[in-house]
């Protein structure tokens, strides 16, 4: 009797640790007995619907776009991460991708993009040229270097040229993880 | 149909304007510049039949500034480079957008890279960079506060 009772906390325990890892808020939740409720801090609540259902602005800039755009198809599938809703108006969204070179010309446009969209409002930094103006950095007149040039504050940087798709997701993950851990939700 | 040799499109232009020489090298014609839109209206029709304008440009030479033309007959399957040379006090030229509709935004261009003023152009503005760039960034003596310079090894 107490093997079999013994048995069956271990699977529980397996089952509650298997729980945790799906979902992150999990710790946060707890379950009443009896009864189909669930407790946790609304914050916690609200921390993981935010970053399970980003919504990023189309921004194609140059060819990081393009990886961008393989990472919203099916082979990649950026829906499996809740931000595949990709919208053409920053009023709808909720993340910005900067996914290429930004030139000069460009550069207002970004700003006024960027204070367009609603709070709470999350960057990402996607490609050498948007990190830092990767290989236009020296001799070159019309392109911004990096995007906090803009008096844009970004949350995660991805470097490489281009990232890969998974590379792109990689930095959604951590951007998920960043919203999650954040100390003040209601920014 | 039979295809034309560079060197009958030569005769043929040289014997309505004698002025123009062949640029030794680049096989370029290089004509004086208050010809230029007689000669190009000429190219445009018959016999010669030039119908496309496919690229504008200017080359940066310091002492001068050269203007380039290239133009291609689709018909009769021939391309021809113009060149004017350009003293760099002086940089005004006549339009072509008048002959070719194509030169409206090649003209546009070299305009905002090199600053050669085309006059009787319908809109000469800057295309590329804002409308408020000072400067013209493919002159050889351009420079801007934001250049950072390459470090030589």
């Amino acid at each position: 009797m107490a093997v079999i009772k013994s048995a069956e906390a271990q699977t529980r325990k397996q089952f509650e640790r298997r729980r945790t890892e799906r979902i992150p808020a999990a710790k946060f939740i707890h379950k009443l007995p009896g009864g189909g409720l669930i407790l946790a801090t609304s914050e916690s609540i609200l921390k993981w619907g935010k970053a399970s259902s980003l919504w990023p602005m189309t921004f194609g800039l140059a060819c990081c776009a393009f990886e961008m755009i393989a990472a919203g198809a099916s082979r990649f599938d950026i829906d499996r991460f809740g931000a595949g809703v990709f919208r053409a108006s920053p009023r709808q969204c909720d993340v910005m991708i900067v996914s290429g070179t930004i030139c000069v010309k460009m550069g207002g446009c970004i700003r006024r993009l960027y204070a367009q969209m609603p709070e709470p409002k999350y960057v990402i930094a996607m490609g050498n040229c948007a990190v830092s103006g990767g290989i236009f950095y020296h001799d070159t007149y019309s392109v911004v270097k990096g995007t906090e040039l803009l008096g844009i504050p970004v949350d995660v940087y991805i470097p490489g040229c281009p990232p890969r798709p998974e590379n792109l997701l990689f930095g959604l993950m951590k951007l998920q993880e960043k919203i999650r851990n954040e100390k003040n939700a209601a920014r | 149909m039979k295809k034309m040799r560079q060197d009958e499109i030569f005769a043929d232009i040289k014997a309505v304007f004698p002025e123009i020489q062949e640029e030794a090298g680049s096989g370029a014609a290089v004509i004086p510049k208050d010809l230029l839109l007689k000669v190009a209206r000429y190219l445009r029709g018959e016999p010669l039949a030039f119908d496309n304008l496919h690229c504008v440009t200017a080359i940066d030479r310091k002492e001068k500034i050269e203007m380039v033309y290239i133009l291609y007959s689709v018909s009769k399957r021939r391309a021809l480079t113009l060149k004017i040379y350009l003293s760099p006090e002086d940089l005004n030229i006549a339009s072509l957008a008048s002959v070719w509709r194509s030169a409206d935004w090649l003209e546009r261009e070299t305009y905002d890279m090199f600053g050669v003023v085309f006059s009787g152009h319908p809109d000469m503005r800057r295309i590329l960079n804002p409308y408020d760039w000072k400067g013209y960034p493919l002159r050889k003596d351009y420079t801007h506060p934001e250049f950072i310079p390459k470090p030589r090894l």
